[in-house]
C-alpha cells in the first residue's frame, strides 16, 4: 500500500468550492438571505398599501420617490439594511467561520487533512466576503423586482439633477450594492479574527455585531470626531456620490482604502492567532 | 522494554514529548516508539493524556518541549508532507450535521491538497462500502446514530491509502457487532502493511487487536513494548490439580515456589481433587515441564496443570492504579 501523495495534486479550488457550497447549501444562509429579501418587499408593500403619500424628508432616504419610480425601492432598502440587517447577517457568517468549525469539531479534521492553516483562513475569508456580496445583491435584486412589479418605472433623476435612463439607473443600483459589499469587508475580517479566539460561534457572532453597533454609535458622537475617519462604519452610508453625474469615486476610494486597512489589521490578528493556536476542540 | 529497532523502522517516534497547559503538565516526557507495520495499542485511563498526545502527533497542538517524528518527517514542520499519509480519527468523529455522510467525506477530502478530485466520488463510495454505510450515504449526518458517526469517522480515515492510521477510541459507541467489525478492519489494514496506532481505555480491545502496547498514566508513558513483553513482565502462575496436596506442596517448596490452596474451580472434573495455585516460576528459572517431572517422580498424581500468564489487566492496573478516579 503506497500512501505517497498522488502525482496529480488537486487544485486549491477544491476546498474553496467546497467551502462555498457548504455555506450556500446551509439552511441558515438561505434563511438570512430570505430575511434580507423581505426588507425591500416590506418597504414596497408598505408604500403601495399606504393611503397617505410619503412626505419628502420623512422616513428613510428616497422613500418619497418610490411611488413615482419603482427603481428607488432597491436604493431605499439598501439604505435601510446598512446599519443593522446587513451587519447582523455578515456578523453571523464571519463569526462562524473558524469558531463554527471548532464547535462542530470539523476544524481538527480540516487541519489534519491537512488544509493548511493559512490557506484555510484565506478560504474562510473569501467565503465570508462572498456572502457580503450575496447579501447586498439579494437586497438590491429583491428591491428591483418589487419596484418593477408594484410601481411605474422610468428615467431617474439623480442627486445632481441629471436624468438617466432605466438601464443606467440599474447600473447605479449595482454600484451601490458593490459599495455596500465593500463596506462590509472590514467587518468580515474583524468577525474572522474574533472567530479564531473562541470555540463558541454564537459568542463570535454577537461580538462582531456588537462591534458594528459600537462603531456606528461612536461615529455619531461629536466628542469622538477625531476618531470618526478611522471607524470601519464611517463611510457605510456614503454612497450618495454614486448617484451624481458624473460619478464621484472619492468616497468609494476612501471607503475601499479604509476597509483594506481593516482587512490587513484584522487579518494579521487572525493569522497570528490561528497559526499558533492549539486546536483542542 | 522498548524494542531496539533502528529509528528508520519507526512510524511514530517522540523524544521527551511534553505538553503543559499553564501549570498543568498533561503530557510529561513521553518517548514513544511505534514500529512500522505494528498495531500499537495506546492504552490508558480517561484523562491520562492519550488524546493530547495524539493532537501533538498530528500538529493540532504544539508541544511545550520534545521532538516528534511521524513517518520519518519532523512534526509539525513537515506537516504538509506527512499528514496526507496519515488517516486520522481524533477524539471521536466530527461532521457537518446538515450534510449527508457522503457530502461530509467529500468536503473533508477536498481539504487535502493531494487528494485527487477526479477519484473523489469513487473513493468516498468505496470507503463507505468498507464500513458498511453505503445505505446511509445520502442521509444527513444529523440523523446518524453514534455508531454510524463512528463508522463514518473510520471511513474518513480510509479515504486514501494510508501508511499510518491514528485511531482515537475507534470502537467508542459501537455495538459488539460493530466492535468486531472494527477489529477485523484494523487487522486487515495491518495485514496490508499499514501501521495502526489505536488509543483505547479498554484493555480487552487492545489485547485482541494489537501487537504492541504503550501504557499512559497521568501524562507519562509508564510501559511500552510488544504485547508479549508486557505480559512477560508480570509473573506467571502455575495451577495444579491434584488429590495429593501435601506431597505437592513439599515438591513445589523445594523448587522455590510458593503455593496456596485455591477453592475448587468451577467446572473441575474431579470431585476428590483439589486445586493448588503457585506463583512463579519465579525468575523463569524453573521450566513448567521440570515442575511436572518433579511432581510425578515424587508420586504426586497430576490431574491438571496450567501455566497462566499474568493477565494484562493486572499489569495494567498495577501500572495505572485502580478505581474510577480520573487522573489529573
Amino acid at each position: 500500500m503506497t500512501g505517497a501523495p498522488d502525482a496529480r495534486p488537486s487544485s486549491s479550488w477544491s476546498l474553496m468550492a467546497s467551502e462555498l457550497s457548504v455555506l450556500f447549501r446551509r439552511l441558515r444562509t438561505w434563511a438570512m438571505l430570505l430575511a434580507l429579501a423581505a426588507i425591500p418587499l416590506l418597504i414596497a408593500a408598505a408604500v403601495k398599501l399606504s393611503s397617505h403619500p410619503v412626505a419628502p424628508g420623512r422616513g428613510p432616504p428616497f422613500l418619497d420617490r418610490i411611488t413615482q419610480n419603482g427603481l428607488f425601492v432597491a436604493v431605499t432598502a439598501m439604505t435601510v439594511s446598512v446599519p443593522l440587517f446587513l451587519p447582523l447577517t455578515v456578523g453571523v457568517v464571519a463569526g462562524d467561520t473558524v469558531a463554527g468549525e471548532a464547535n462542530l469539531g470539523t476544524l481538527r479534521y480540516l487541519l489534519v487533512a491537512p488544509a493548511g492553516r493559512v490557506r484555510l483562513l484565506l478560504i474562510k475569508y473569501v467565503s465570508a466576503a462572498a456572502f457580503c456580496l450575496a447579501a447586498t445583491l439579494t437586497v438590491a435584486a429583491a428591491g428591483a423586482l418589487a419596484g418593477v412589479a408594484l410601481f411605474p418605472v422610468g428615467p431617474v433623476t439623480l442627486l445632481s439633477g441629471d436624468t438617466v435612463g432605466v438601464g443606467e439607473s440599474l447600473v447605479r443600483s449595482l454600484l451601490i450594492a458593490a459599495y455596500i459589499a465593500v463596506s462590509l469587508l472590514g467587518l468580515s475580517a474583524i468577525g474572522l479574527a474574533i472567530s479564531t479566539f473562541t470555540d463558541v460561534p454564537v459568542g463570535a457572532m454577537a461580538a462582531t455585531v456588537v462591534l458594528s453597533v459600537v462603531s456606528q454609535v461612536a461615529d455619531n458622537l461629536p466628542q469622538l470626531e477625531w476618531l470618526h475617519p478611522w471607524l470601519f462604519s464611517h463611510y457605510w452610508l456614503g454612497f450618495a456620490d454614486l448617484l451624481r453625474q458624473p460619478v464621484s469615486w472619492t468616497s468609494f476610494g476612501n471607503n475601499a482604502l479604509l476597509q483594506a486597512a481593516y482587512i490587513v489589521a484584522a487579518g494579521a490578528l487572525a493569522y497570528g492567532r490561528f497559526t499558533s493556536k492549539d486546536v483542542l476542540s | 522494554m522498548t524494542e531496539g529497532s533502528p529509528p528508520a523502522d519507526l512510524a511514530i517516534e517522540t523524544d521527551g514529548l511534553s505538553k503543559r497547559f499553564g501549570h498543568r503538565t498533561v503530557v510529561d516526557g513521553v518517548d514513544l516508539a511505534v514500529p512500522r507495520g505494528s498495531v500499537f495499542g495506546f492504552l490508558g485511563p480517561n484523562g491520562s493524556g492519550k488524546t493530547t498526545t495524539i493532537r501533538l502527533l498530528l500538529g493540532l497542538a504544539s508541544a511545550s518541549s520534545g521532538h516528534i517524528r511521524v513517518l520519518g518527517g519532523e512534526m509539525p514542520s513537515q506537516l504538509a508532507t506527512v499528514l496526507p499519509r496519515v488517516g486520522p480519527l481524533v477524539e471521536g468523529p466530527a461532521f457537518y450535521p446538515f450534510l449527508s455522510g457522503a457530502a461530509n467525506l467529500r468536503r473533508l477530502d477536498s481539504a487535502d491538497l493531494h487528494a485527487s478530485p477526479r477519484t473523489r466520488a469513487a473513493r468516498v463510495d468505496e470507503a463507505l462500502e468498507r464500513v458498511g454505510l453505503s445505505h446511509a450515504a445520502a442521509k444527513k449526518v444529523r440523523a446518524y446514530s453514534l455508531g454510524m458517526k463512528q463508522r463514518l469517522g473510520i471511513a474518513h480515515a480510509l479515504l486514501r491509502p494510508r501508511e499510518l492510521l491514528v485511531l482515537d477510541e475507534p470502537t467508542n459507541g459501537l455495538d459488539p457487532q460493530g466492535t468486531r467489525e472494527v477489529r477485523g478492519l484494523v487487522r486487515s489494514l495491518a495485514a496490508g502493511g499499514t501501521t495502526v496506532f489505536v488509543s483505547s481505555h479498554l484493555l480487552a480491545e487492545v489485547e485482541q487487536m494489537c501487537t504492541h502496547v504503550g501504557v499512559m498514566s497521568v501524562g507519562k508513558l509508564v510501559a511500552q513494548g510488544t504485547l508479549h513483553e508486557l505480559r512477560a513482565a508480570g509473573k506467571a502462575t502455575v495451577r495444579l490439580h491434584t488429590p495429593d496436596i501435601e506431597a505437592a506442596v513439599r515438591v513445589l517448596t523445594r523448587l522455590g515456589l510458593q503455593s496456596e490452596l485455591s477453592p475448587p474451580q468451577p467446572g473441575s472434573y474431579a470431585s476428590d481433587g483439589r486445586s493448588l495455585v503457585t506463583t512463579g516460576p519465579a525468575g523463569h528459572d524453573v521450566a513448567p515441564e521440570a515442575i511436572v517431572a518433579a511432581l510425578v517422580s515424587n508420586g504426586v498424581r497430576v490431574r491438571g496443570f496450567w501455566v497462566e500468564n499474568a493477565s494484562l489487566e493486572e499489569r495494567f492496573v498495577s501500572l495505572t492504579g485502580e478505581g474510577f478516579d480520573i487522573a489529573g
